[in-house]
């Protein structure tokens, strides 16, 4: 019949082309990785600030100053061979590494890298608060910021910030030294190159930009005279796969070499596979929830003491956050130089109950947390809502999309907001600054990007203190100032600080070398080899 | 109720023109009316989504100095209808704006998106067709009968099962367990920019570079989303080939056919079905409208680098320029097909005239 | 009145009121539905449904909402028939809840399709002329916007929750009632007894609301069962994608979009409540089959 002979022929011409299926392993010579990249919307270092987009430039860019891989908690220099701090403290003067050369064959001299610095500012985008914060402007920068001859770079800054900060600052994505002269021949209409760098790269870190496919994938290119050595991989591809199963699937089937989404439960089912090996990076990233100071309620500083004793920690970070996040509960993470690593809470409804009688509210009340749909916020927000109506207090849960969470937040408009943060640049300043230091409490100051202002919620012993440590030059009086005001934090203020990630990465056990520290931009591709 | 939803209808017209000239102007206005009804509708839902496409382009940290700049820049601060204007013209002249996500025009991203979204459709529609119309034979011709009920289960499990559900499963059973396909995503990554992309789809171009192990790459991964996607497509046109087939059995110039002596498979394909064909393109033409535009489920689970993925993308991140596009080129694709597939309808079939 | 009484007064020749003459139509359709055995199994699946959907409070325990995490990801048993999810609820306790969900997603969308397809179809086919045009011209405009991603977009734009999806989809899918209703009701309207109607001085409402949309309820009915797999499934999509309800709400499809990354080691969780739905979906269309081959069994199938 009719019917039957075309089902079976289709079924065989399937069977005939799937028998050929090649068992695709990757190449010997690249590294594919497999990543939710749709957080790149450009490859410019001046604009940068995601955290797929952070990692990639930190491996196409050698940055002013850097972290290595083979020491994660040392700073040292990068393009910078050495540097002098002048007796004010408020100048630096770099000595450039000679004989380095940009992707384009270049020479790397003082000029780019006081243009690279020049351009951040005067393009002025999201990231470049990390360095205007030092007193540049468009204005000032380009004596302030200058080329003394063509093997020294100087940089004055007329803020009273601790040197020791201004270094740190010069390790982040916006001191990646850029190839000027490549990058000003594309220039168009006075724009510093902005449009070109978008989706290309000029650089002399180990790899070269080959391409990049939005929400498709990224192609890098390694730079064979690279001052490390040649880089052990001949290209990294990052190949976008937004499902976390697919990413499992893949792996084990060894079409990709590394999975970076994995949840802590797919984890635990790839653990019994041979080919496949688990390491743990603990990571900057917090995970906290903040009440706002605006709310009749939650401004009460009761309440939010009673909602931190609510919260049930390791009921939730033994079980579905299982590896992946730790119970922390300050503001700086663990592992980086001046964190505070007491665990002063635990759940304990009693206490809590008593605070909220004292505050008046034994009866409980109603609120609302926001958060984000991707895991596992969702089901951190379902346990914490179980966990508050121990205490009487009846939580509704709304989950959003980042791009429509965060105007919320901006706007004051939420009532306990459950999200994330990593520091910018690594130096505690960074989450002081978001934490810690709200200058100016009123609604038309505008500070949408210090979290303590978008929770109403200012003290001047904190303000003092942040600004205090911040312009602090001895070192170790400077440690003793931020675990005092983490301290601080964990008892007033509208933040519950609950986890740290732990970052797990699953890779094919043929796969050594790869390294990722506790910012989202220390992570190295160059080490990478395979067995 | 044989016939599919039938076109639109032209308000009668008493000027002394020549009535076919009246019927194509009529046609042509209302898809110029049906367009910007449409672009009129989509730019107000961006412009009164709560995400904001300023933060998309400056992130969470901005301060409120960078985010004003940029909120200038993308001309928000003008009414709604300036900016919609401003919108039509350019769109007229074939700029489509750039899409915040990619940093692209996005007329560049739709030619790249586009093709993946054909190729799927194209693909299961023609599974669709192949498996679908002679089931739908089969089934009307053994009606009552064990077939036609396999056939009819066959077909209500197709379309009532929810699609991304389908998806899951086949990708764990067929590529993770049997190892049969290859996994999501359109190709292995490293065939990726070898293929000069001449019409986009992929496997007619690798078919004309000569690349033949890629062209078998591709169809590995091409083979499970065109299934689960032909399922649907499959189900439908079963359904509607059985009904129709029904119809045409039971009327009196097949009886005459068999009396006089025809042999039986040419009654059925010669001469049932032959009147079929006819309504048949209609159905065709719906399911292929629809897969176009429900293929955002199977591009999420499959990774497959289509238009449905790049508007849900944008809408999330409410790249405006992008999901407008998106949709103008998708929505003006299906009101095209069903206008074509009315247009044919009415052409072809006397007794709706 | 005992059975065979009753039975007779249905099948009576002459009916003696209209309420016998309608009591007596919708006996034989039931006749001639029951003899489609799949059609009754249609039927029946969406009066468990509703069943369920009403006994829940008594059919799942009391706590069956509430996170467990020590007993996360059971595989199924005999103390959780269908295994539990990844905070530690019982799934089929949550199954039976979402049923409520799905049954509400019917219910408003139906209420709101309707009457807006119906009236919009019968005005534009009985007075015709350019108010058939601009009505048309509208229908056709929804008609023509991708489904799903106007969907997508209305919700996005209003905000997610289960409403506004239920609001977004019922804004996609009035057109083809309204396309019906009009084929309708261009059929009907120079019939005679309408004609008898107007001679009568009935207004047009009165027409409209007496007499055509009746006889278009009909056919709008079976396309509506027809639809609700469709909308059902959108409402899934909608639920997977985010957009739907929110946690910890039981619905259906937000299950499948939380539980997906389980698929490989715990199957059970995104499984089940697919499984729910395809249950669903299929006797709603097996009951518009059955329903249809009632109405115009010369459309086959």
């Amino acid at each position: 019949m009719k019917t039957i002979k075309t089902i079976l022929l289709s079924l065989a011409a399937a069977a005939l082309f799937a028998s050929g299926a090649s068992q695709a392993a990757t190449p010997k010579n690249t590294f594919v990785m497999a990543k939710d990249i749709a957080d790149i919307i450009t490859m410019d270092p001046a604009e940068v600030f995601e955290l797929t987009t952070g990692e990639i430039i930190a491996n196409i860019y050698d940055r002013i100053m850097m972290f290595e891989p083979e020491d994660l908690q040392n700073l040292v220099g990068g393009v910078a061979e050495s540097y002098e701090v002048s007796k004010d403290g408020k100048t630096i003067t770099f000595k450039i590494r000679p004989g380095l050369k940009f992707h384009s064959g270049n020479p790397v001299r003082a000029e780019d890298v006081a243009w690279s610095l020049q351009r951040v500012v005067k393009l002025n985008k999201t990231p470049a608060f990390i360095i205007t914060q030092f007193g540049w402007t468009p204005e000032n920068v380009d004596s302030l910021v200058k080329a003394v001859d063509s093997s020294h770079a100087q940089i004055t800054i007329t803020e009273d910030f601790s040197p020791g900060l201004v270094l740190n600052a010069m390790s982040a994505g916006v001191a990646s030294v850029i190839d000027m002269k490549l990058v000003m021949s594309h220039e168009k209409d006075g724009d510093l190159g902005y449009d070109w760098l978008k989706s290309n790269s000029a650089g002399s870190g180990a790899f070269s930009l080959k391409t990049w496919k939005a929400n498709e994938l990224v192609t890098l290119d390694a730079n064979k005279s690279y001052r490390h050595g040649a880089p052990g991989m001949a290209r990294v591809i990052l190949r976008h796969v937004a499902e976390p199963s697919s990413q499992r699937l893949l792996l084990e089937k060894g079409d990709i070499d590394m999975a970076r989404n994995l949840t802590p439960d797919q984890v635990k089912g790839i653990m019994g596979n041979s080919d496949v090996a688990i390491d743990g990076y603990p990571k900057g990233t917090i995970v906290y929830m903040a009440a706002n100071g605006g709310h009749p309620i939650l401004g009460q500083q009761e309440v939010v003491q009673a909602i931190r004793h609510l919260v049930d920690y390791d009921s939730m970070a033994d079980s579905f956050l299982a590896g992946q996040f730790v119970v922390h509960q300050s503001f700086w993470p663990a592992g980086l130089w001046g964190s505070l690593e007491t665990i002063p809470y635990r759940q304990d409804v009693a206490k809590a109950k008593s605070l909220l009688a004292a505050a008046g509210h034994a009866d409980g009340f109603e609120l609302t947390i926001h958060t984000l749909t991707n895991s596992p916020f969702p089901e951190i927000a379902q346990a914490v809502q179980a966990n508050l109506a121990k205490g009487g207090i009846k939580a509704n849960i709304v989950t959003l999309e980042g791009k429509t969470l965060w105007p919320k937040y901006r706007a004051r408009e939420h009532d306990i907001i459950l999200a994330r943060w990593s520091p910018d640049y690594v130096d505690p300043h960074s989450n002081a600054d978001a934490f810690a230091h709200n200058p100016d409490n009123r609604l038309e100051a505008k500070l949408t990007g210090v979290l303590a202002w978008r929770n109403a919620w200012a003290d001047d012993a904190s303000n003092k203190l942040a600004v205090m440590a911040r312009n602090e030059l001895d070192l170790d009086k400077r440690k003793q100032q931020y675990l005092e005001l983490q301290g601080m934090l964990q008892k007033t203020g509208p933040f519950v600080i609950m986890f740290q990630q732990n970052e797990q990465v699953a890779r094919r056990k043929n796969l050594i070398g790869f390294v990722s520290g506790s910012n989202f931009d220390l992570v190295f591709y160059r080490n990478v080899t395979k067995r | 109720m044989a016939a599919a939803d039938s076109g639109s209808t032209v308000a009668g017209s008493n000027l002394a023109l020549p009535p076919k000239l009246v019927k194509i102007s009529g046609f042509i206005a209302s898809l110029i009316l049906t367009f910007i009804g449409l672009t009129a509708i989509t730019f107000t839902i961006g412009r009164v989504m709560p995400a904001d496409p300023v933060l998309a382009i400056v992130g969470d940290r901005a301060s409120q100095e960078v985010y004003d700049q940029v909120f200038l820049q993308l001309g928000l601060d003008q009414p709604i209808y300036i900016q919609y204007f401003k919108y039509l013209g350019q769109l007229l002249q074939g700029d489509l704006g750039t899409s915040i996500m990619t940093a692209q025009p996005v007329a560049d991203d739709i030619l790249r998106f586009f093709p993946a979204t054909l190729e799927l459709a194209t693909v299961a529609t023609l599974l669709g067709i192949f498996v679908g119309i002679p089931m739908g034979v089969f089934a009307a011709v053994n009606q009552g009968r064990w077939p036609d009920h396999v056939v009819r289960i066959i077909g209500l499990i197709g379309y009532s099962a929810p699609i991304f559900w389908l998806g899951m499963i086949a990708l764990l059973v067929f590529y993770a367990n049997l190892g049969w396909v290859a996994g999501p995503g359109r190709l292995d990554v490293f065939y990726d920019s070898i293929v000069e992309p001449v019409s986009g789809i992929l496997i007619l171009d690798a078919a004309l570079a000569g690349e033949w192990e890629i062209f078998h790459n591709a169809i590995e991964h091409l083979i499970l989303p065109a299934s689960i996607l032909g399922t649907f497509a499959l189900a439908y046109i079963a359904r509607m080939t059985r009904s129709f087939m029904l119809d045409q059995l039971s009327q009196e110039y097949i009886l005459t056919a068999r009396v006089k002596g025809i042999p039986e498979w040419q009654v059925i394909w010669g001469h049932a079905f032959r009147n079929v064909l006819v309504q048949l393109i209609t159905i065709i033409g719906l399911t292929y409208a629809s897969l176009l535009e429900g293929s955002v489920l199977t591009e999420t689970i499959f990774s497959w680098p289509g238009i449905g993925l790049y508007i849900t993308n944008s809408l999330f991140n409410n790249d405006m320029n992008a999901v407008l596009g998106g949709t103008i080129v998708v929505g003006v694709c299906f009101v095209g097909i069903n206008l074509l597939s009315d247009l044919l309808y009415k052409l072809v079939d006397p007794r709706v005239r | 009145m005992s059975v065979l009484a009753l039975r007779s007064w249905l099948l009576a020749e002459v009916p003696g009121s209209k309420g016998q003459a309608r009591c007596q139509r919708l006996f034989i359709g039931w006749l001639a539905f029951r003899r489609n055995p799949v059609a009754v199994i249609g039927l029946l699946i969406i009066v468990s449904l509703i069943l369920i959907a009403l006994l829940a409070p008594w059919l799942t325990s009391s706590d069956a909402l509430e996170p467990n995490l020590g007993r996360r990801l059971q595989p199924p048993g005999s103390e959780h028939w269908l295994g539990t999810d990844e905070l530690g609820r019982d799934i089929r306790d949550r199954i039976i809840w979402g049923s409520r969900i799905t049954l509400y997603i019917v219910g408003l969308v139906s209420i709101i399709v309707v009457p807006i397809g119906l009236f919009i179809g019968v005005v534009a086919g009985y007075i015709g002329g350019w108010v058939d045009t601009v009505l048309m011209r509208l229908t056709d405009i929804f008609l023509a916007f991708p489904r799903l991603i106007l969907a997508m977009a209305l919700v996005a734009a209003l905000g997610p929750g289960l409403e506004n999806a239920v609001l977004a989809i019922a804004l996609t899918t009035w057109s083809p009632f309204a396309r019906i209703a009009r084929a309708e009701a261009l059929t009907i309207r120079n019939s005679d007894f309408i004609l008898a109607a107007r001679m009568q001085g009935v207004s047009t409402a009165g027409i409209l609301a007496r007499h055509v949309a009746p006889l278009c309820m009909s056919s709008v009915i079976v396309r509506l069962t027809l639809d609700m797999a469709g909308i059902i499934l959108t409402a899934a999509g909608l639920g997977f994608l985010g957009l739907g309800a929110q946690p910890p709400t039981p619905e259906w499809g937000a299950m499948i979009s939380l539980g997906r990354q389980y698929l490989i080691d715990q199957w059970w969780v995104p499984t089940m409540p697919g499984i729910a739905i395809l249950i669903v979906s299929l006797g709603f269309n097996l009951l518009g089959d059955g329903l249809r081959d009632v109405f115009d069994p010369k459309s086959g199938g």
